[in-house]
């Protein structure tokens, strides 16, 4: 299969929409390319599992090279293993349930969808990509969109938190510049994925530059002390950019530690765990508490955000197969359900015009569905078995107990506490919020959802059902494809 | 023979007689308006840039004080391209301006000494073609001849270019006192670590770090731009700093290739300061010209980087990173040009709620912001990765950690300005603002240019094949 198909069809979508007239064009544009995209994901997913079935034991498949800037040996080279797939799938579920959460999108309806389409693309392209050069182009495609759905179409201190996650992320791909540089520079004169990886990067360099590919990517996806941004961007964005930064935005940062920091830099990675365990760790029990004394739905989340995104930074940490394994379903698991509890939060807020938690209370009556979309989300968030976190955080954890140091040991303990935090919060947010009597009379004449909010929540929901119900469809995909990589990290840490 | 060299300096003499038949419309007294006047203008400057793409013979002229090759060719057309934008976006400007020819002739006359000087192969001929361009300058930038502020700028335009001219010619006596040659290569072979020769080197950057404005030597820049006139502010930022800089490469890695050693601490110092200078200064400013001119000295700041790459690289990525720059600053100053022609409202606030009222024009100044800053996928990005790259070439990683940082900061001024435009309200932004057929022409080229020139590897590839160092 032509892997450039995911790009061009969100750019054929992009200049469709920039054509269109009004809303309904507009959002029938967009929902038609979310939804061939994701039609596309899957077709690519089956011509994947085929191809491994033929026996093709190849890392990367579907594997393209076009030559680009080739007098410095910059290629675009893509490429897709298992891990790729996983991720554009989750990305096709995300984008299409935000487009179908925004339809009532008023205000700049053309600019908002050319803009989360954008972002798509880029998300896309990142995953696909086998050049560092195509990796970090897909990148940094994805800041400026974001900074402008915030800044125009957020709400609360939209502004500052814009330039704040512009600058932060900016700041991120800096570091991961330099750390590009120093691959390059490193003897292959390449920036090619696959050629990096086969020739061993001295262990001089690669502690020089693991930190700056790490701590680069990892601002992308909430490492401690680089979190900041997530809480101020989070809970300012539009629903749909919401769900689209926690969903997958936070993705890329794990999908880059792993596939570019560690593969690339495994003796560095060895080196430098005891700092990555601490900092993940630190993550997880910080975001924990933080979210407990949040009154605000968004913060809520986004706290928990920062939380359950150190679980992928402590399974990556690990250095272990399982671990890591887990650390890839988290990073689905996480992106489904926090799209979904965005998107159950954005439909209260529509509706309720507040977030705050004290506002709010036994919405269950007045609106059932949303209600109950709401709970689940929670409760998936939370690690309840049948649904996707309880598959994800069970792996991290039997992998991270797998490395038998007592420092590990005393983190693996830690992270699992924070599991019932998780419970205290989620529990008493949804417990306030959709159960108990109802705090404001005005509310019980608010109306449940619409067709398109319920469509969205469905996609999601049965993603994250099949997920938590038969992990093997997922993890089929998933582990074929890590095993060499892993392989290399194991072996040469 | 003849015939050879009129090929051989076909650039110059085109621009001259464009010049001529301007000069002659002007003297003949003809009755010609100033619309048909610029519309004739516009129309010779695109032939000449179309003339330029074909028919180019390299070789050397004058006892090889005069050099031609594919790559001095695109430079000079690169220029001409330049020119031709900044003619095209003016001409809102012009077409109440009494003095429209003279502009012109000013113009070709400080274009021309700047192709002399890029063909420069001896520092005699370098600094007459220096001196060519930048008398007239100090003229164009005094060209709003009513108002005071351009009246000022041209002042110290001229103290400080000439103070910079005087260093430089300094420097060149020096060498010529040392090795008894102003000929580029035969000052290669005998250039030497002494310490005379070191001197004057010094005296010869310091008069380069003043034309392109680069730290410590920066100081004219935000008045002088601020003070010109839009138009002549595009032409100094764009034309003349890519003028210089297509010269300053050319002059370290053949002239003084001997001596890299000193000159990379030299460049790796004034580079790392012209960035942070720039960008910190970029942040306070309130007027868009003065912004744009700290902008343009930190992007200096980053040239010189890919520069100290002392690489094919290097003058790749330099030489791209111009025509880049081009698309990029002039798309930027198309817009606050027309603004200022129009509504005479020049500063940051001003565009607050500008996308409301002029949405083509606001995303055209906002992708001209973007590439200025690095972002995918407009060509500023491949730009100054190709830069920093190059530099990375040195193993110097501290110099690429500065760099990449203060690409940080930058985004943060660039993007004040796109916060300006979609987010802010503003219960009185300018009115929406008819841009006319040619200055419309002249944004289409930008646009494409900032978009196709990097996700297109053939411009690169084409520049990096006619490098020989």
């Amino acid at each position: 299969m032509n892997l450039n198909l995911l790009i061009l069809i969100p750019a054929a979508t992009a200049l469709g929409i920039v054509f269109a007239t009004g809303l309904k064009q507009v959002r029938f544009v967009a929902f038609a390319g979310a939804f061939i995209q994701l039609v596309m994901s899957f077709v690519l997913l089956f011509l994947f599992q085929q191809e491994r079935s033929s026996g093709n034991t190849e890392q990367f498949v579907f594997q393209a090279v076009y030559n680009w800037f080739p007098s410095i040996n910059i290629n675009y080279h893509i490429g897709v293993d298992g891990i790729s797939i996983a991720m554009i799938l989750l990305t096709a579920f995300v984008v299409l349930a935000g487009v179908l959460v925004s339809w009532q999108q008023e205000k700049l309806n053309k600019e908002f969808f050319l803009l989360l389409t954008i972002l798509s693309a880029g998300a896309y392209g990142y995953f696909i990509a086998l050049d560092l050069f195509t990796l970090f182009f897909f990148l940094e495609i994805a800041v400026i969109p974001k900074f402008l759905l915030i800044g125009i179409w957020g709400s609360g201190k939209k502004e500052y938190a814009a330039m704040k996650l512009a600058l932060m992320l900016m700041g991120g791909s800096a570091l991961v510049f330099v750390g590009l540089i120093g691959v390059y520079f490193s003897g292959s004169s390449s920036l090619d994925l696959i050629t990096n990886a086969q020739s061993l990067i001295n262990e001089e360099t690669q502690r020089i530059f693991f930190p700056f590919l790490f701590v680069g990517f990892g601002i992308f996806t909430a490492l401690f002390p680089f979190h900041t941004w997530v809480p101020d961007g989070h809970s300012s964005a539009p629903t749909a950019a919401s769900m689209f930064l926690a969903g997958i935005s936070m993705k890329l940062g794990g999908y880059g530690c792993l596939r570019v920091a560690v593969y690339l830099m495994p003796e560095a990675a060895d080196y430098y765990q005891p700092v990555i365990i601490t900092l993940s760790t630190i993550a997880i029990i910080y975001g924990a508490f933080a979210t407990l004394m949040q009154t605000d739905l968004k913060y809520i989340n986004a706290y928990s955000s920062v939380s359950h995104c150190g679980f992928v930074l402590l399974g990556i940490g690990m250095l272990n197969e399982t671990a890591i394994n887990g650390a890839v379903l988290q990073m689905v698991s996480h992106g489904l359900m926090t799209a979904l509890f965005f998107a159950a939060i954005g439909m209260v807020y529509d509706r309720t015009r507040t977030r705050m938690v004290k506002d709010i209370g036994g919405l269950l009556k007045v609106m059932p569905f949303i209600a109950t979309v709401f709970i689940l989300a929670g409760l998936c968030s939370l690690g309840l078995p049948g649904l996707s976190g309880f598959v994800a955080e069970m792996t991290v954890f039997v992998g991270s107990w797998q490395n038998p140091t007592t420092m590990y040991r005393f983190a693996t303990i830690l992270a699992c506490a924070s599991i019932v935090v998780t419970a205290v919060y989620i529990l008493r947010a949804a417990g306030k919020t959709m159960l108990g009597p109802i705090v404001n009379t005005e509310h019980l004449t608010l109306t449940d959802a619409r067709w398109n909010e319920r469509l969205a929540a469905f996609v999601l929901l049965a993603a994250i059902l099949i997920m938590g119900i038969a992990p093997f469809v997922v993890t089929d995909i998933i582990y074929p494809g890590t095993e060499v990589m892993i392989q290399k990290i194991v072996l040469n840490k | 023979m003849t015939s050879e060299i009129l090929i051989l300096m076909k650039f110059e003499l085109m621009v001259i007689i464009i010049l001529f038949i301007i000069l002659f419309l002007k003297i003949g007294q003809h009755k010609m308006s100033t619309a048909t006047l610029l519309n004739l203008v516009n129309i010779l400057l695109g032939i000449n840039f179309a003339v330029g793409l074909f028919g180019n013979i390299s070789g050397e002229a004058f006892g090889d004080m005069f050099k031609s090759t594919p790559l001095i060719h695109l430079e000079k057309n690169i220029l001409n391209l330049a020119v031709l934008i900044i003619s095209l976006q003016s001409r809102e400007w012009l077409s109440t301006h009494k003095h429209v020819p003279e502009f012109y002739v000013i113009l070709l006359a400080s274009l021309s000494g700047m192709f002399y000087m890029i063909s420069a192969q001896n520092m005699f001929m370098f600094y007459l073609g220096l001196e060519l361009s930048t008398i007239p300058l100090a003229a164009l930038v005094n060209f709003d001849l009513l108002k005071r502020r351009s009246g000022e700028a041209a002042m110290k335009f001229i103290i400080s270019s000439a103070f910079s001219s005087g260093i430089l010619l300094f420097g060149i006596s020096l060498l010529y006192g040392a090795l008894g040659t102003l000929n580029f290569e035969d000052i290669s072979v005998s250039m030497t670590g002494e310490p005379l020769l070191i001197l004057s080197f010094v005296m010869i950057l310091a008069g380069f770090a003043f034309k392109m404005s680069a730290v410590p030597f920066h100081l004219w820049t935000a008045d002088v731009y601020e003070g010109a006139p839009v138009a002549v502010t595009a032409y100094l930022s764009v034309v003349s700093k890519g003028a210089i800089i297509f010269v300053f490469f050319s002059v370290l890695y053949g002239a003084f290739q001997n001596i890299f050693i000193s000159w990379y601490n030299f460049l790796f110092l004034i580079s790392v300061l012209t960035m942070i200078t720039g960008n910190l200064f970029a942040i306070r400013q309130t007027n868009l010209k003065r912004f744009l001119a700290f902008s343009s000295i930190a992007q200096v700041g980053f040239i010189l980087i890919g520069i100290s790459g002392n690489s094919t690289e290097g003058a790749a990525a330099s030489v791209f990173f111009i025509v880049i720059y081009l698309f990029s600053n002039l798309g930027a100053f198309g817009v606050i040009s027309l603004v200022s022609a129009k509504t005479g409202k020049e500063n940051i606030s001003d565009y607050k709620g500008f996308y409301k009222t002029n949405p083509l024009l606001a995303w055209v100044l906002a992708l001209s912001l973007f590439s200025l800053a690095g972002i995918p996928p407009t060509a500023g990005f491949f730009g100054k990765f190709f830069l920093l790259m190059s530099g990375g070439g040195q193993n110097n990683t501290v110099l690429i950690v500065i760099a990449a940082l203060n690409m940080v900061v930058s985004l943060y001024y660039y993007l004040k300005v796109v916060k300006a435009m979609f987010m802010d309200s503003n219960d009185n932004p300018i009115q929406k603002l008819d841009t006319g057929f040619q200055a419309g022409l002249a944004f289409i080229i930008c646009v494409v240019g900032v978009l196709a020139t990097g996700l297109f590897g053939g411009c690169y590839e084409y520049i990096f094949s006619i490098i020989h160092l």
